[in-house]
């Protein structure tokens, strides 16, 4: 009969609007900024330069010594709206596992050129660049302030522990297999040479 | 009656056909342009409508507003770095995208996928068609003036399985997932079951619009019988999608080509009778319920197994001199990627074929001697973003 | 107790102008009596926007204005300060005198129309003997305003747009007087405080109003139709729609004269609330007899709200009609099903007093009701479809 879908509509919406009040699945506002979601753990909005708080090597800010980038370059060529620049260093200092390397003097990223794609994360091979979770970051300059330098992407790893706890987790764990492999061969070199200097050496034992 | 002319004008030369049919009266044409600011155009794009008193009587759409050198700038960069390019082409429906230009570079170099690859990059294409045909029906009734309440309804669901791709891929728009030869990253028991939570809760969502519009009388005045477009004149005009099944013609990509691994599942297409917007809005509403199969069934069998294939490189990636074209049925219709490469590692040519920029070429034709005010829900009907026409 | 708090109005109005020297007291009575309309009605009106806006955000799953004030009950505040401070922009080739005068017209004699209602037990303003022709008399000259703006403007998509609101209008003005007309003759009068008087009466505990009655609530569906189609509500909002082609007949308007124009819809909206609830529900009579300690003027606003709840409930449900299928409702199917009532009504006086009539009433408009809405629904074509697959 005419008006039976109408009145079928009508019920619909009002059983929404009895159960905005009661249930939360009627109601799903979420009333920002004095209620917030908790990002997700995968979430990605703007990169950050890992540093170490453990390897230190010589003086300088903390997040300068153990940042772990080497400046290979890779992600500048992978990005692919070449939003990052960097600039090798002349001298090298020593990373976790005691290889000297170069380290980045320049890191600019333009976060208003960046778009979150993730691809520098993905190629690079040191672990040395991971996604950020921090979105708030209106500024008035409109020309300085999204070009972040060194210091402003240098983050701890204790920070990337905080937000993206299973990625770093692992990512903490294949760094120490890889420095467990390292220090073994390097013991196992040290023990062979240990043995050859060992075995060349005359024996001083009998005589008067 | 043959006495009337059309007023030829300046802004009138731009027509490049003559008149399908006579304005009736002496009277001049008004001449509107509908956009680019518009509250209901689905994006920025301009309809030059000329009508006589209340019928239209030309339609040229003009668009352009949001080009980006999407295909260009392929050109410049490696085939990684234009993943996250296409993205942004259909925005709504970035996995599908994704999908369409991994399948071209697939089939360029003949890399094969492994299976959970295969098995999730099913459910997320189906979990985006229906996220995006929820809003493209929202969006239609919100033209229709009943002030949103079906669109928040359909964001709603939306919001859910937005959050299913935030947690997976880490954003949740430009998912930036599918890689050559695989997925970028594997999907945890923890997210399919989310997954699978979701999509239980999906049936009722489709019933709630169900009820609430399709017996609907004001609905059925609004879109029965009004933006009627035929089947010959879709066949010859390349349409494709929810357009081409609402007017009776079988083709569905999925069962065509047989892509991924869509022949293992069940599922039927709903077919139109006769074109009009119910039709398009009923086949889209359908859809969502054979896609909700399709995710029940993919969510059962999922395999484990590796996401990647391992031969597959990210870096130094150089396919051979060649060419390829890699197609999917999107929820807009059939998108698909044609790449040449000449050995190098930018492609030579990369060229996107838009399913809402083919679809539009016959808006013309449906809006002819209809009101101004279903011009709108015409448009609105066919589905498109911007992103993808003009990309 | 219960007969000072039902008359408390009435002995304040006494008491003020008691204190006044004799010569003045009617005029004075009359001006209180008038600012006592005139503040109070925009305060419900400020009120009823709030309203409109968190109830529709209630359906659509949100929560509406919120901020300003708690609960947003300074939001009407705000909204009106900011159309008070807006620029007030007059078109340059605009009639300025026509342009400033309408939304005064508008205002004026909705105003006019708020004489006539009795808000309670000896609240009514003016009693004429010939209030309710008064009533529509007043209330056809808001047309006038609509297209004096839509004139004064100048500009062609404003003319079209107070055009079509103007058919509109007249158009359902017919049906809105049929079904009162049977109220009328079965009222024998056409003194709204006489019909409330004759539906004041109480059987078994249960009210004499009309709408228990076959015709009764034949003519409620009907006035209710016509009502909404008059004050241009969804679903008759094509006149003033977002998505259309331009605002309608106010879009050359800004700042106060809007908000006056917006003010003016609403004030109608009260009013012919005000006028359904005496015509059918009974105006301020309590529903049952046990409650008739509760003040008269309670009910009488209690049934507005619920009539304005009934709008803010259909606007968010329905999507609008199209202006030609809008005046084929009202001509094609609304007017004969309001003659037909007439002669129900008649039947209904003169088949005795038995059940009879109720089941002869009854089954005549429900068999009219459904075969009209059958046939009209055949005829163009619309109707749910079955849609079938392709495996």
């Amino acid at each position: 009969m005419l008006g039976e879908g109408i009145l079928k509509g009508l019920a619909e919406t009002a059983k929404n609007f009895a159960g905005s009040f009661v249930s939360e699945e009627r109601l799903t506002t979420v009333q920002y900024p004095e209620e917030r979601i908790a990002p997700f753990e995968a979430a990605r909005v703007f990169p950050f330069l890992v540093f170490d708080q453990e390897n230190r090597d010589g003086g300088g800010p903390e997040w300068e010594a153990g940042l772990r980038c080497v400046a290979c370059q890779i992600c500048e060529k992978e990005c692919p709206p070449k939003c990052i620049y960097i600039e090798k260093s002349k001298d090298k200092k020593l990373d976790y596992l005691g290889k000297g390397q170069y380290y980045p003097a320049r890191f600019d990223i333009d976060i208003s050129v960046c778009m979150s794609c993730q691809i520098c994360v993905e190629v690079c091979p040191f672990e040395a660049i991971k996604m950020d979770t921090e979105f708030e970051l209106s500024t008035t300059d409109r020309f300085g302030a999204l070009l972040l330098d060194r210091s402003q992407l240098a983050k701890s790893n204790e920070h990337y522990h905080k937000i993206h706890p299973t990625d770093a987790t692992a990512v903490d764990a294949r760094l120490a297999d890889e420095k467990a492999k390292v220090d073994a061969k390097a013991k196992a070199a040290a023990d062979a040479a240990a043995a050859k200097a060992a075995a060349t050496q005359p024996t001083n034992e009998g005589g008067d | 009656m043959s006495g009337t002319e059309l007023v030829h004008d300046h802004k009138m030369e731009g027509w490049n056909r003559p008149p399908v049919i006579e304005p009736d009266g002496e009277a001049e044409l008004l001449e509107v342009a509908m956009g680019p600011h518009h509250p209901s155009t689905h994006g920025v794009f301009r309809m030059d409508v000329a009508l006589d008193g209340e019928r239209v009587i030309r339609l040229k759409p003009v668009f352009g507003y949001l080009h980006r050198n999407h295909e260009k700038i392929a050109e410049g960069v490696s085939y990684l770095a234009s993943m996250p390019y296409t993205d942004r082409l259909d925005y709504f429906c970035s996995l599908s995208n994704n999908w369409a230009y991994a399948l071209a570079v697939e089939k360029l170099v003949g890399q094969t996928v492994p299976e959970r690859a295969e098995y999730l990059r099913v459910i997320l294409a189906e979990l985006t068609r229906v996220q995006n045909h929820a809003s493209a029906i929202g969006f239609l009734i919100q033209e229709m003036g009943a002030s949103g309440t079906p669109l928040m309804y359909a964001f709603r669901e939306r919001e859910k399985i937005l959050d299913l791709f935030e947690s997976l891929t880490g954003s949740r728009m430009m998912c930036n997932y599918m890689r050559f030869g695989g997925c970028r990253m594997d999907a945890s028991a923890a997210w399919l079951d989310a997954a699978r939570k979701v999509v239980v809760g999906l049936p009722k969502f489709v019933d709630e619009i169900d009820n609430l519009l399709s017996s609907n009388e004001i609905l059925m005045a609004r879109c029965q019988g009004v933006g009627i477009l035929r089947q010959d004149l879709a066949i010859n005009a390349g349409i494709s999608g929810p357009m081409l099944r609402a007017t009776g013609v079988n083709y569905d990509l999925r069962k065509v080509d047989k892509y991924g691994i869509y022949d293992r599942f069940k599922f039927r297409v709903p077919l139109g009778e006769v074109g009009d917007i119910y039709d398009r809005y009923m086949v889209r509403m359908l859809e969502m319920r054979e896609s909700i199969t399709i995710l029940e069934q993919a969510l059962n069998d999922i395999p484990g197994g590796p996401v990647m294939n391992p031969t597959a490189k990210l870096r130094g990636f150089r396919p051979k001199a060649g060419e390829a074209y890699g197609r999917i049925e999107s929820p807009k219709g059939e998108l698909g990627f044609y790449l040449i490469s000449d050995g190098t590692p930018n492609p030579y040519r990369y060229r996107v074929r838009p399913p809402s920029l083919v679809n539009l070429t016959v808006l013309e034709d449906m809006c002819l001697g209809s009101n101004v005010a279903d011009v709108v829900l015409i448009f609105g009907s066919v589905d498109i973003v911007l992103g993808e026409v003009d990309r | 107790m219960a007969e000072t708090m039902d008359q408390i109005f009435v002995l304040l109005k006494h008491w003020i102008v008691g204190l006044l020297p004799v010569t003045v007291q009617p005029i004075a009575s009359v001006l209180l009596s008038v600012v006592a309309i005139v503040g109070f009605f925009p305060a419900l009106f400020a009120l009823t926007v709030l309203l409109e806006r968190k109830g529709l955000g209630r359906m659509q799953n949100r929560i509406g204005p919120n901020r300003v004030g708690p609960f947003g009950l300074l939001q009407p505040i705000a909204d009106g300060i900011k159309s008070l401070t807006k620029e007030d922009i007059v078109p340059l080739s605009a009639d300025a005198t026509v342009h400033f005068l309408a939304p005064v017209v508008l205002v004026v004699a909705v105003f006019l129309g708020f004489a006539v209602l009795p808000m309670g037990r000896n609240m009514v303003l003016v009693d004429m003997d010939a209030s309710l022709l008064f009533y529509f008399s007043i209330g056809a000259s808001t047309e006038l305003s609509v297209f004096m703006a839509g004139w004064s403007s100048r500009n062609k998509y404003s003319l079209l747009g107070a055009m079509r609101a103007v058919a509109q209008m007249i158009s359902y003005e017919v049906p809105l007087l049929m079904s009162s007309v049977a109220v009328v003759m079965m009222t024998g009068s056409l003194s709204l405080v006489k019909i409330v008087e004759a539906q004041n009466h109480y059987t078994w505990g249960l009210p004499h109003w009309y709408i228990f009655t076959p015709w009764g609530f034949a003519g409620f569906v009907m006035f209710a139709v016509a009502a909404t189609a008059e004050t241009n509500r969804s679903p008759f909002d094509l006149p003033e729609g977002e998505s259309e082609l331009v605002a309608g007949y106010f879009t050359e308007y800004s700042g106060f004269k809007f908000a006056l124009f917006f003010l003016g819809e609403y004030l109608a909206m009260f009013s012919i609330s005000g006028l359904g609830a005496t015509l059918f529900l009974g105006g301020w009579s309590a529903p049952f007899s046990f409650m008739t300690w509760v003040p008269s003027w309670i009910w009488f606003f209690s049934k507005l709200m619920l009539s304005i709840i009934v709008f803010i409930w259909l606007r968010g449900t329905l999507p609008r009609m199209r202006q030609d299928q809008l005046m084929n409702f009202a001509w094609k199917f609304v007017l004969p099903l309001t003659l037909l009532n007439l002669f129900v009504a008649g039947l209904w006086r003169f088949l005795g007093n038995g059940w009879e009539r109720w089941v002869v009433c009854s089954a005549i408009l429900i068999v009219a009701y459904a075969a009209m809405g059958k046939v009209g629904m055949r005829r163009e074509h619309f109707g749910p479809r079955s849609y079938h697959y392709a495996e």
